[in-house]
């Protein structure tokens, strides 16, 4: 009988697996040394030291300052944020659609469970691509030019090159976080019965919030020659890109949530009716917990898929990682082999990020589950 | 996914691809393969039958039938500006003719040699005529739309930060996507290559509603690319392209060039077209190398007329692009 190691493997099959390793790092090395020399030998630049240097050109949209004078790093860092932003609204968004769409299309209401089954069979069967431009398209040429705007008073203005709205200025910003955290409180603070503390906080948010909306300084878009200037920006590049991100995924995400909800056993819903559950209580105390379960593991491949898809962002303008830094930065620098192993790097480090949160939200599920 | 494509196809290319003279791979090939744009007119554009045209595609047609013969050995493989210098770098294609700007970065870094000027162009803006605007310099503010991956986009940042005027560029991959953008409203301007301008203009619908400014904010010599550290291949490019601007300076064009071989008594115009001399020899080639070419394609001079001048719906004033000798830039060293 051969003897085994604590964790049940034996010392052969880690000899063996150690071997393996050193052999897909020496090949690793091998073709990054090959590749240098070879880069070398036909003159063409390697290294990062260009990261350093000026972009001199500039983005549609950061949410970090940034202009022609920035180093190609930053521009790396704006184009990450922009990528994030839309990946996390397009998550949220697809979530709370497709969860609304699957349950629909189990209603027992004929006409909802049929434009449900619609919405799903139409939207999951036309390429991605075709859909975020018609978005765009369709967003651009039904609205009307600046000067033309349709206008919220003075605050909000609308029209083809975006949504422009006033917003407080730095410190009028600080006050407004300040003010939503103490109303988060409040909201944590009563669900744990604290009357206390929750009058506290509800005070310091009346007061932040009061403050902001009456007294603070508010920076309000102008129309100054060709367009809006001033207050925050939306454009339609990203407007168009979530809705086409997020409509197209909750077409799946609604599938995996109807797989989910008819995968937890029939008796479990009788046994909930039988106790006079109303059906609100039958989804959150039964119903959920169950198909969760199943539901969670498909729906990080589809959060995966949401941001890797973000990089066609490139096709309609929106300055995600793939158009600003796998696009002008590798054209201005030519060092395609640097700027593609970057932004794979990143787009590795996002899938991986999301998959261990995804794990480990499905484990502490799968503990408290039936013991199976 | 092209992401993924991109990097494999340059890393594997890189790693792996073997030095061998390009001149030997085409004849093995028996295709020429060259990069072209994926749709600009007078350039390099497919027409109702498929074919690309263009004077871009005609210069790669004049390179094959010199080195193979026939000028319908040449194939074309569009590529954005984005993937062109990669797909050169990693062999996926002979050489670029894509309306391709020399700039010292591109020359020296990529590992590429730019062979010849072939079209002086320069940056412009187009805008909607009825703005108000009729100069360059009342940009100030102005949303532009330009193609990603180009000198372009640098002109422009160049441009406005120089000024100190304010700009938003929206940046597209595609020209087709640019035009759209940019019809639809979504930009103040469009700026590309003044050649450029004129050809996507000819898409659009109400085209008199837009007007080209008279500004030029830089210098876009383009011309064909090949790798760099094959020389004999550079010299094929470069060489064929200095014989098609010597024919329009001899007067030889597609109609007179098999008579002028038998007829003219000329030197200059004998060692052309292979009647006397070792032209085509010291390029490992064959002595009717122009001659073939300026047969099948024709002299600069045809070519311009052609795709860009008043030959073509673009309607494209020669001007710096004349013979150095009629007011132009175009000059090419004597074959001798
Ligand atoms: N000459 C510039 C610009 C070249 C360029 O890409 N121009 C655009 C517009 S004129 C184009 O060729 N578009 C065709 C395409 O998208 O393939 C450069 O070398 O960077």
């Amino acid at each position: 009988m051969r003897r085994r190691s604590a964790d049940g493997h034996a010392p052969a099959a880690f000899l063996w697996q150690a071997l393996i390793l050193i052999a897909v790092l020496a090949g690793g090395a091998a073709l990054v040394f090959n590749t240098l020399d070879n880069l070398a030998a036909r003159g063409i630049s390697s290294g990062f030291g260009f990261l350093d240097d000026a972009a001199g050109f500039g983005v549609t949209m950061s949410l970090i300052p940034f202009d022609e004078t920035a180093s190609f790093a930053r521009a790396f860092v704006v184009g990450l944020l922009n990528t994030l932003l839309v990946s996390v609204l397009g998550v949220a968004l697809a979530t709370v659609l497709g969860v609304a769409v699957g349950l629909a299309r189990l209603s027992p209401n004929w006409l909802l469970a049929r434009i449900a089954g619609a919405y799903v069979e139409t939207l999951r069967n036309i390429p991605l691509l075709l859909q975020i431009f018609f978005w765009y398209f369709a967003v651009l040429r039904t609205l009307p030019a600046p000067r033309g705007s349709y206008a919220l008073g003075e605050v909000a203005f609308l029209n083809n090159r975006g949504l422009y709205l006033a917003w407080p200025e730095a410190a009028a910003g600080w006050a407004l976080a300040i003010g939503l955290c103490a109303a988060v409180a409040v909201a944590w603070s009563l669900r744990r019965g604290r009357r206390g503390p929750a009058a506290g906080a509800a005070l310091v948010t009346l007061a932040a919030l009061g403050w902001v909306f009456s007294a603070a300084a508010w920076e309000r878009p102008q129309l100054a020659g060709f367009n809006f200037t001033g207050g925050v920006t939306l454009i339609p590049e990203f407007v168009a890109l979530v809705v086409a991100l997020s409509t197209y995924t909750a077409a799946f995400i609604a599938e995996i949530v109807r797989a989910g909800v008819q995968a937890v056993p029939k008796g479990q819903v009788e046994a909930a009716d039988a106790l006079g559950l109303n059906p609100a209580q039958k989804l959150r105390f039964v119903i959920a917990p169950q198909a969760l379960r199943v539901i969670v593991p498909p729906l990080t491949s589809q959060y995966l898929n949401l941001t890797k898809n973000s990089s066609l962002a490139a096709a309609i303008a929106y300055p995600d990682l793939v158009s600003v830094f796998a696009g002008t930065v590798l054209n201005i620098t030519g060092q395609a082999i640097e700027v593609i192993a970057i932004t794979m790097a990143v787009y590795l480090s996002i899938s991986l990020g999301i998959a261990a949160l995804m794990g480990g939200y499905n484990r502490a599920f799968a503990l408290r589950g039936a013991a199976s | 996914m092209r992401i993924l494509c991109a990097a494999l196809a340059a890393s594997l290319a890189i790693t792996a691809a073997s030095a061998a003279a390009t001149l030997d791979t085409v004849r093995q090939r028996g295709a020429l393969v060259c990069g072209v744009s994926q749709g600009l007119a007078g350039f390099s554009n497919p027409d109702a039958q498929g074919r690309w045209t263009g004077l871009d595609t005609d210069i790669c047609r004049a390179v094959a039938s010199a080195v193979l013969g026939d000028a319908k050995k040449a194939r074309f493989v569009p590529l954005s500006s984005k993937e062109s210098f990669t797909a050169l770098q990693s062999g996926a294609v002979d050489m670029l003719t894509r309306n391709t700007t020399w700039t010292q970065t591109r020359d020296t870094a990529l590992g590429l040699n730019f062979v010849a000027t072939i079209f002086y162009d320069g940056q412009g803006f187009m805008v909607r005529r009825g703005v108000g605007v009729d100069s360059a310099e009342q940009l100030d503010g102005a949303t532009v739309c330009v193609n990603a991956g180009t000198t372009t986009e640098l002109n422009l940042a160049d441009y406005f930060r120089a000024r100190k005027m304010r700009y938003t560029p929206v940046v597209f991959e595609k020209s087709d996507e640019v035009l759209a953008a940019y019809q639809a409203g979504r930009c103040d301007a469009y700026t590309t290559d003044q050649s450029g301008l004129y050809a996507q203009r000819l898409k659009l619908q109400d085209r008199n509603a837009h007007t080209i400014l008279p500004d030029v904010i830089s210098k876009e010599p383009l011309g064909p690319v090949v790798r760099q550290g094959d020389d004999a291949w550079f010299d094929i490019v470069r060489w064929t392209v200095f014989a098609l601007i010597n024919a329009e300076e001899l007067g030889v064009g597609q109609t007179n060039v098999d008579g002028m071989r038998t007829a003219s008594a000329d030197p200059r115009i004998r060692r052309l077209l292979g009647a006397d001399g070792r032209a085509g020899a010291n390029m490992g080639l064959d002595a009717e190398w122009a001659l073939r070419a300026i047969r099948q394609v024709g002299n600069y001079g045809e070519l311009f007329d052609r795709h860009l001048g008043k030959a073509s719906p673009l309607m494209i004033d020669r001007g710096m692009n004349r013979l150095w000798n009629k007011g132009g830039l175009l000059y090419a060293p004597p074959i001798r």
